[in-house]
């Protein structure tokens, strides 16, 4: 009994642990969104409603290279796709139904996935889910619109590098994923691939474009990827 | 206008990705090809938006203080600094290069 209430302890304390980092990072987001020309609202907006990192970051570097609305909400939504890879796994994991299915769907993101996989039982999965996801969905939204008012009173995001952040953010996003060879070769693939098209395609099209390097790859290989699910050591 | 469809339209989208995963049978997942280049495609796109956002200038190609920024931030990650860091490094070092040049 006691030792059920410690685990659970334990696993709400590395949520929130977690749920902080994430969330404060957030500030990024909002900055980067602004400088990308979105308004305070339309940053805000879709932090709560998209509430997935990458995607979201994707959808303003599109829009910041001059990319159509259309294709950053295409590449961003090919993104999104991996979070479907995740609720695969932890679905039978969590067995949550109904209501509580339709809203523990919105907290499906990286790290909830990480936070609830490898727990020895259902229980402590759907505290380290809700505890994670609970906690960086406030903190994200939260720190969206700071670091989107912050962005705005600054003006000229070139003067302060933000246009350089956009990279750095998407390095940090892919990092995790580039400790396996056949991920490091496909990534140098489609880096390449996008920038031949750069010249000769209208922006946005360069990274859609690259998504079929997947397709090809993983036609072709038949490696499996160890770094498929996030990892919880962080 | 157009801007808002997309931030709504991709957000409902995402939402939807997500909900299909809690509520899809995983054998969808038995599919080795399924999975794999569902595996690749973030690897993929990410990465051709790191060099989309360093390289690109409208249709063309430059190397500017962007590349310093990406420079930063590679050194960054490898010593496992978290990600604020890595991402406000990056603009610190791109906004110096380009107030000393």
């Amino acid at each position: 009994m006691t030792t059920a209430g410690a685990d659970r302890r334990a696993v709400i304390r590395d949520s929130l642990g977690v749920g902080i980092a994430t969330g404060l990072y957030g500030t990024s987001f909002g900055a980067v969104a602004v400088a990308s020309g979105l308004s305070v609202a339309q940053t805000c907006v879709l932090s709560v409603v998209m509430f997935t990192g990458a995607s979201q970051f994707a959808l303003v570097g599109v829009l910041a290279a001059g990319g159509t609305p259309l294709a950053s909400a295409l590449t961003a939504l090919l993104l999104g796709s991996r979070n479907t890879l995740y609720g695969l796994r932890v679905g039978p994991l969590l067995d949550w139904r109904g209501a509580r299915r339709v809203a523990a769907a919105h907290l499906l993101i990286d790290e909830t996935t990480a936070m609830s996989l490898n727990r020895p039982d259902r229980s402590l999965a759907r505290v380290g889910f809700l505890a994670t996801g609970i906690s960086i969905f406030v903190l994200w939204n939260l720190f969206t619109l700071l670091g989107a008012v912050a962005g705005q009173a600054l003006g000229d995001p070139e003067t302060y590098g933000l246009d350089a952040a956009v990279g750095a953010a998407f390095l940090a996003l892919l990092w995790p994923r580039l400790s396996d060879s056949v991920n490091r070769v496909v990534a140098l693939a489609a880096a390449a691939l996008a920038l031949a098209l750069v010249p000769v395609t209208a922006a946005g099209i360069p990274v859609l474009a690259a998504g079929g390097v997947a397709l090809l790859a993983g036609l072709l290989s038949k490696h499996v990827d160890p770094t498929e699910f996030p990892e919880s050591d962080r | 206008m157009t801007i808002w469809l997309a931030v709504i339209g991709a957000g409902i989208g995402c939402y939807l990705l997500k909900l299909a995963g809690l509520s899809l049978p995983p054998r969808v997942l038995e599919h080795p090809v399924v999975e794999r280049v569902a595996d690749l495609i973030p690897v993929a796109l990410l990465a051709a938006l790191v060099a989309v956002q360093v390289f690109a200038s409208e249709q063309s190609l430059v190397v500017d203080a962007r590349l310093a920024g990406l420079a930063t931030a590679f050194v960054l990650l490898l010593v496992r600094a978290p990600f604020l860091v890595v991402v406000f490094g990056a603009a610190l070092v791109a906004a110096l290069i380009r107030l000393w040049t």
